[in-house]
């Protein structure tokens, strides 16, 4: 992954460049208009937040049960990731609304549960960095509670009767739409491996100064 | 007798309260809601005051988005030179010894 740094950071950096090039060039929805086009960044925000959940939630298991340091590593930049790109859907949703619903916000299950999603992470940075020893596991155990909400956050739309458009709506977009839409959500995902692979680092240095800490101590 | 007759008036009182909440509650509102809480308004009917242009909210959603990804970077790029030049630091003052 460490090679592949420069060629995905480089990638990244030229995709979320030509993103509104994309944007201005991509279909907008009838009925709702230009602002419709935020669902360009505001669906796949959403998508690499759950992904990012995902991927904090396992690690953090596979941390419970191999007491790898690495699994670690690799949950807390996840939880970061989550609530990182949760604020993107948190934030970006509300502008949406307020032209489509005349609405900023609505305690709808769709966003509730996104939100007690952020929450959840929140959380589990708030207990790495004040639960003292011992944070390690708890935080681990959080995270795959929150994990366990990601279905939950997915299917909502489609189970419970809610304001927000259902999860048919991507795999049916039409064509004008479809080629930004998947633009961007890869550009997201590849900023999502970069970001990650660069806070992964930042753990690893942190544990390395950890540990030469200890060393001058003994 | 006189407590009891007082612990059977508040019993009452409570109890007609128990009784009369949902009672109150089931009624059919009566007289007019609110104005704007009465019924649906499609947005093209609100006034000219109330409607927010569609471009200033997408370029706000955007800039948002692209100012929140630049302070994070920030963030990582400050923390891991402060991790590696207490690093740096650290060897330096091993090396001395």
């Amino acid at each position: 992954m460490r090679k592949a740094f420069v060629p995905l950071l480089i990638a990244a950096g030229l995709m979320l460049a030509y993103a509104p090039v994309m944007i201005a060039q991509g279909a907008f929805e009838q009925s709702m208009g230009l602002v419709s086009k935020i669902m360009y960044f505001h669906a796949p925000s959403g998508m690499v937040m759950l992904l990012s959940a995902i991927v904090c939630g396992i690690s953090s298991a596979l941390y419970l049960w191999k007491k790898n340091p690495a699994h670690d590593r690799l949950a807390m930049a996840s939880a970061e990731l989550t609530v990182l790109f949760g604020l993107l859907v948190i934030g970006t949703g509300p502008l949406w609304a307020k032209k489509a619903w005349g609405i900023w916000w609505d305690w709808e299950p769709r966003l509730t549960m996104t939100f007690v999603g952020w929450l959840i992470s929140v959380s589990y940075l708030f207990v790495r960095k004040y639960a003292g020893p011992g944070s390690d596991k708890l935080g681990a155990a959080l995270a795959v509670f929150g994990t366990v909400n990601v279905p939950f956050i997915y299917v909502s739309v489609n189970v419970w009767r809610t304001l927000h458009p259902k999860t048919t709506v991507v795999p049916t977009l039409p064509p004008g739409m479809r080629g930004p839409f998947w633009f961007c959500a890869l550009t997201l995902f590849l900023l999502y491996l970069v970001l990650l692979t660069a806070r992964v680092h930042l753990e690893r240095q942190q544990s390395a100064l950890d540990e030469l800490y200890l060393a001058q101590e003994d | 007798m006189k407590r009891r007759a007082l612990i059977a008036l508040c019993s009452a009182l409570v109890a007609a309260v128990l009784i009369a909440a949902p009672v109150r509650a089931a009624q059919p509102p009566t007289g007019q809601p609110p104005t704007g809480q009465s019924e649906f308004v499609p947005m093209k009917d609100l006034p000219p005051s109330e409607q927010i242009p569609a471009a200033t909210l997408l370029v706000a959603g955007y800039s948002f988005i692209w100012i929140a990804v630049a302070v994070y970077v920030w963030t990582i790029w400050r923390r891991l030179n402060k991790v590696e030049a207490e690093m740096r630091s650290l060897a330096q003052k091993t090396a001395h010894r």
